[in-house]
């Protein structure tokens, strides 16, 4: 029998259970999203969020998967990295439901979950991940028992960068479909800082200029379109040089930002030119997920790895590159 | 106008780099090329500022005294650059078959001149020995300044030296301890001991973050 893992994810705004079995498939992903009223995320407003929809959302993965409690092997959470407020959510429904029916608790990273589940999703071997979303913006790749970063943002993530500025110009969230879709109309690109240093891009000199060229006059659709242009190329460029020196064969766009059509068709264009063959994580998995979450926790159960509810304590900082990956091997 | 003969030198992600023979002197013009995946606008914009920041580092090492290629030419609408060609062999290439005190001599003029850099805030972003020129007469000339910018930020002094020194321990395995003090030697007689170690403190730091070290080097 396969093993069966119920995955917790509640690092952000999104509350998620997800029930993935050993073989690969995903029984169940479910979730509830917080949306601010205005503002970006409040962690502590998205919290009580959580709180309220947990117990649903937890018994609607079950149903949806056709399975109780007792039928699960494991219990998988989030502990890192993302908000405080928001992972303790999660930790917290994890520990009770592992010790209430003695099920093995396992710890998972939040970013190693995204990796996997494009990993999964899009039959990937052992590619160059662009992991791009409200929260990170990462170049990754496997080497020597880990997941390393080579290149990331210095300052904003991506997905951030877009959701402050479509703040600031009026536009709705999550702000990277709105840009995107006013950059479409847009007709000039006009002069902004671009600022890739070595393998790290940053975003917020790029976003004070734009913001002061809005004030200054300049229409919203070449704001947009210039935003996302430069944004992207920077990005690019960071992932080209990274398939150069990795020499990985595949390209796996990853993350919620990785939904953008035109940050797709770029990622496509950077691998045929390093003879890549470029993927991309479906929607439904692209944004936060329990279900990343449920099939990390089955390969980490597999290679035996859990902790007490006593130790598990929730990580904001968590990076990708501090977690062994015994099942890459 | 009369460019006869053309070869291509070198094919980088960037740019590509043809050797001309002009009215009997030999060029290099290093060319920047359109990426398909930028908005061509804006891939525009990008080679222009690029070729400019490369021309315009060149010029400035050249009035330190820094033996780099002289510029000859420089065209925004095609963005490349005309120089002249530095005719002698690459550190690279002999490096490692030189005598210890030859290799100590080289590496504490190349400290020199990268110490007249940092001193006064230029970033070449590419030291490797292939890009150092040993000519017949004896002068060092470094070329390719393309990842160079103006900084003087110790930071990115610090990762300037650290990509050197790794590119040291990846090309010149044997002799790498030997080359790096010698160069440091050359370095800090320049810069001075306060700042010297100062840079040198943030290669550890920056190594200690582990990221930048390239998979071969990792224990």
């Amino acid at each position: 029998m396969a093993i069966i893992v119920l995955g917790i994810e509640s690092s952000a705004h999104t509350f998620g259970v997800g029930i993935a079995r050993g073989d690969g498939r995903i029984l169940a992903n479910v979730y509830s999203s917080y949306i601010p009223r205005y503002g970006g995320i409040l962690p502590r407003e998205a919290a009580r969020h959580h709180y309220n929809v947990a117990h649903k959302i937890v018994i609607k993965a079950l149903k949806e998967a056709g399975l109780n409690i007792e039928d699960i092997d494991g219990i998988a959470v989030a502990l890192g990295p993302g908000m405080g407020p928001c992972l303790r959510v999660g930790a917290f429904i994890a520990r009770i439901l592992a010790i209430k029916y003695s099920k093995p608790l396992i710890p998972v990273n939040h970013a190693v979950a995204h990796v996997e589940i494009a990993r999964l999703t899009t039959n990937a071997k052992d590619p160059l991940f662009v992991y791009v979303s409200g929260g990170n913006t990462q170049i990754i790749a496997y080497s020597h028992g880990r997941y390393r970063v080579f290149g990331e943002t210095l300052d904003i993530p991506l997905g951030n960068f877009f959701d402050t500025l479509a703040r600031e110009l009026g536009l709705p969230q999550p702000g990277t479909p709105y840009i995107e879709m006013l950059a479409s109309k847009g007709k000039n690109i006009i002069e902004l800082p671009y600022v890739v240093k070595g393998q790290d891009m940053s975003y917020s000199g790029l976003l004070t200029a734009i913001l002061r060229k809005f004030k200054e006059g300049i229409p919203i659709e070449d704001l947009c379109l210039s935003a996302m242009e430069y944004a992207y190329a920077m990005l690019a460029e960071v992932v080209e040089r990274a398939l150069a020196h990795t020499q990985k064969r595949e390209l796996v766009l990853a993350g919620g930002v990785a939904r953008s059509k035109r940050l797709q068709r770029i990622m496509k264009l950077v691998a045929e030119e390093h003879d890549a063959i470029f993927k991309v994580v479906p929607d439904e998995y692209a944004g936060d997920n329990g279900a990343m979450i449920a099939w990390t926790g089955v390969l980490c159960l597999k290679s035996g790895i859990t902790i007490s509810p006593e130790d598990s304590i929730v990580r904001q900082r968590w990076r990708i590159d501090e977690v062994d990956v015994p099942w890459m091997q | 106008m009369d460019a006869i003969r053309c070869e291509i030198l070198a094919k980088g992600a960037e740019a590509v780099i043809f050797k001309e023979i002009w009215y009997g002197i030999p060029i290099v013009r290093k060319v920047r090329m359109p990426k398909a995946y930028r908005d061509p606008r804006l891939d525009r914009i990008l080679r222009q500022r690029r070729t400019i920041n490369e021309a315009r580092l060149l010029y400035d090492a050249r009035k330190l005294g820094v033996s780099v290629p002289a510029i000859m030419d420089i065209n925004l609408d095609d963005t490349y650059i005309m120089m002249e060609y530095i005719e002698g062999v690459r550190l690279r290439d002999i490096l490692n078959s030189m005598r210890h005190e030859e290799v100590k001599s080289i590496m504490k003029r190349v400290g020199v001149m990268v110490g007249m850099l940092h001193v006064n805030g230029i970033v070449h972003g590419d030291l490797t020995t292939s890009n150092m020129i040993l000519t017949e007469s004896g002068n060092i000339f470094l070329i390719d300044f393309g990842l160079g910018m103006h900084s003087d930020d110790i930071e990115d002094l610090g990762v300037d030296l650290h990509i050197f020194l790794r590119a040291l321990e990846s090309t010149h395995t044997q002799i790498t301890d030997i080359c790096f003090k010698s160069f440091l030697s050359g370095y800090e007689r320049i810069v001075g001991n306060e700042m010297a170690s100062r840079v040198v403190d943030k290669i550890w730091e920056i190594r200690a973050r582990g990221r930048y070290v390239s998979p071969e080097l990792r224990k």
